[in-house]
């Protein structure tokens, strides 16, 4: 598969877009989830804005692909992605977890056009992901499910029941993508859970397994293809990320697993987005 | 149509009865099928049946995925497993997002007799009744059953529904009308009233009779909606008696006796809850050694209402 330059740069604009609208939505002082939103936010624009099927004008057109923040804590990217997209106004964003705004500390079905489960419990999104991918397969529709699950998550065994099950179901309709940031709540995973053996263990649970640098936008389109392509059983993509990326304060770091920004790291959090501005016009 | 006496048989035969019209209804089963009767059901439509394996959570969230396509998913398990086990995956997946899908507890309550006290429900009521958009059902026989699950298909929302492991004896009228939320009363008097569930009220209604011949007249109520509460019905239920009795095949705590309790709190009448003491179950060679055992015979029934008169 080849992808125009044009595509590329403009989903690198979405990209860098995307992360504006998580500063936006967590100035300083505001506690938010910013490492595990940034770390699959250029995953979730290559999704929102050139590979799924959605329709914004009808968030519940039936023929849409879903997509399920099975990590739910980092609501903040989908949110971004959807305001973008115009699921609702942009001053929804700065009334993020709050009494008076439609955007929930995590995902709610009820309060926000676009999101599709309610999640926040870790270890159940891809089974949800599962059941709409089975629903799907019954009313023959050829839309799609995409299931974004974080690394330290897949230490709740629902999940391999998940694997398993889809494998069983050989549930070609579904795609995980595993956000590997190596970085959980309170630290890294190889000091809290390490999981070995990751894509082995996918594999072996019977999935089509794709490892990719997550970062890499060509690499993200390619793998998002690929899955797409293949129908004998679901796909995992394990993606290669950095928690907190583009914001050298927060990368690698689970500090800003959910945490506030000071003033200074605020500055410099907008700078970054000016840098990438200007860096993908180059 | 039922064909027998059986609550189990007669769940599994209904769902392949509207299965055939409703082709939204799918059913999930996790390796338990021929006691929970969901087999019947995939014996029938085996597309629309998920055998999920010994895996209940990854279960009930696979189901609330379903029903955010259109389908009515029931999931079948024993009680204490579809209840407790997947519990969080009911609270977060399921009930929170107020989605279309029903939970069979099957072989509830002490009924799974010789499986003792990993398989004996006593606590499954108090689980499901505290999650907001529940509704939980509990049919007393197998007429009810059948009239219920009914509803349940026609009736948007989660659902429990608890189903005796043993047939139990028909107490209810074919004939009679059935809605989710509706009481009804099965004996009439008016010194005590009885507000009973599942077993307890064939159970109660033996102790009525039991207590007719000693001059104590015992209105008895058959409550097979547990949540939402009719308090209104209640009440009026309690109109002109002198105490009321709960009585269920499940802990006082948190069930059926501790429901009527709050709603009840106003009256000021005397009040008395039958069911298990806070304590598990344990192994019998039959169900009657159970009930005798934890106190939910028809005679354990008809002592209680003496006792709570003389106070
Ligand atoms: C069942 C459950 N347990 C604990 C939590 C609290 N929690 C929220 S996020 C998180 C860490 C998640 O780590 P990971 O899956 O790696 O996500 P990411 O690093 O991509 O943000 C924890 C423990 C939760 N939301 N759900």
């Amino acid at each position: 598969m080849e992808y125009s330059e044009e595509l590329v740069r403009e989903l690198k604009r979405k990209a860098i877009q995307v992360r504006a609208n998580i500063l936006e939505m967590i100035p300083p002082g505001k506690v938010g989830h910013l490492g595990g939103s940034t770390s699959i936010a250029d995953v979730m624009a290559a999704l929102y804005f050139h590979t799924m099927r959605i329709n914004k004008n009808n968030p519940k057109d039936p023929g849409r692909d879903r997509l399920i923040m099975s990590k739910g804590h980092a609501v903040l990217v989908q949110y971004a992605c959807l305001a973008e997209l115009g699921y609702f106004d942009r001053s929804e964003l700065g009334k993020v977890k709050t009494f008076a705004g439609i955007l929930q500390g995590h995902p709610d079905m009820d309060k926000t056009p676009g999101i599709e489960a309610v999640t926040g419990s870790l270890g159940q999104g891809l089974s949800v992901s599962l059941g709409v991918a089975l629903g799907l397969r019954l009313d023959k529709s050829d839309s799609r499910v995409y299931a974004i699950l974080g690394d330290g998550e897949l230490a709740e065994g629902q999940i391999w029941e998940a694997a398993m099950a889809a494998a069983v179901y050989k549930a070609s309709n579904l795609t995980a993508v595993i956000d590997w940031n190596g970085v959980q709540a309170t630290s890294t995973t190889a000091e809290i859970f390490p999981i070995a053996n990751l894509v082995e263990k996918w594999r072996a649970f019977g999935w089509n397994v794709i490892e990719i640098d997550g970062h890499d936008m060509i690499q993200v389109l390619l793998a998002l293809d690929a899955a797409k392509a293949y129908t004998q059983g679901p796909t995992a993509i394990l993606a290669h990320t950095i928690k907190g990326k583009c914001f050298p304060f927060a990368e690698g770091k689970a500090k800003y697993h959910n945490a506030a920004m000071n003033e200074e790291e605020y500055t410099i959090a907008w700078q970054c987005i000016e840098n990438m501005k200007r860096e993908v016009e180059a | 149509m039922r064909t027998s006496d059986s609550l189990r048989k007669t769940y599994g035969e209904t769902l392949v009865e509207l299965g055939e019209k409703n082709t939204d209804i799918v059913m999930l089963e996790a390796d338990l099928g021929n006691s929970t009767m969901s087999s019947l059901f995939g014996n029938v439509y085996p597309e629309r049946y998920f055998q999920m394996g010994i895996a209940e959570q990854n279960m009930a969230s696979v189901a609330a995925g379903l029903s955010l396509t259109g389908k009515i998913p029931f999931i079948n398990s024993f009680a204490v497993f579809a209840s407790g086990r997947a519990y969080d995956q009911i609270r977060s997946s399921i009930t929170i997002a107020n989605l279309n899908v029903k939970i069979c507890g099957s072989s509830a309550g002490l009924s799974d007799f010789g499986d003792g006290k990993t398989h004996q429900s006593i606590d499954d009521i108090a689980l499901m009744q505290v999650l907001p958009h529940m509704t939980v059902l509990s049919p007393c026989d197998a007429v009810e059953t059948e009239q219920m699950v009914k509803a349940m298909v026609e009736t948007k929302g989660p659902m429990y529904i608890r189903i005796n492991r043993n047939d139990l004896p028909v107490v209810t009228d074919p004939n009679s009308e059935y809605h989710i939320g509706k009481m009804t009363r099965v004996v009439e008097g008016s010194d005590v009233v009885v507000f009973a569930t599942g077993i307890m009220v064939q159970q109660s209604m033996q102790a009525a009779k039991l207590l007719l011949e000693e001059g104590i007249s015992v209105r008895v109520v058959n409550v097979s909606t547990i949540k939402p509460l009719d308090t209104e019905a209640l009440l009026g239920f309690c109109e002109g008696v002198k105490a009321v009795v709960t009585a269920e095949e499940h802990s006082i705590i948190g069930g059926l006796g501790s429901t009527v309790a709050g709603a009840l709190s106003k009256t000021r009448l005397p009040l008395d809850l039958i069911g298990v003491d806070d304590r598990y179950g344990t192994s019998a060679e039959n169900y009657t050694i159970l009930l005798k055992h934890y106190g939910l015979e028809s005679e354990d029934v008809a002592s209680r209402i003496r006792a709570i008169l003389t106070v």
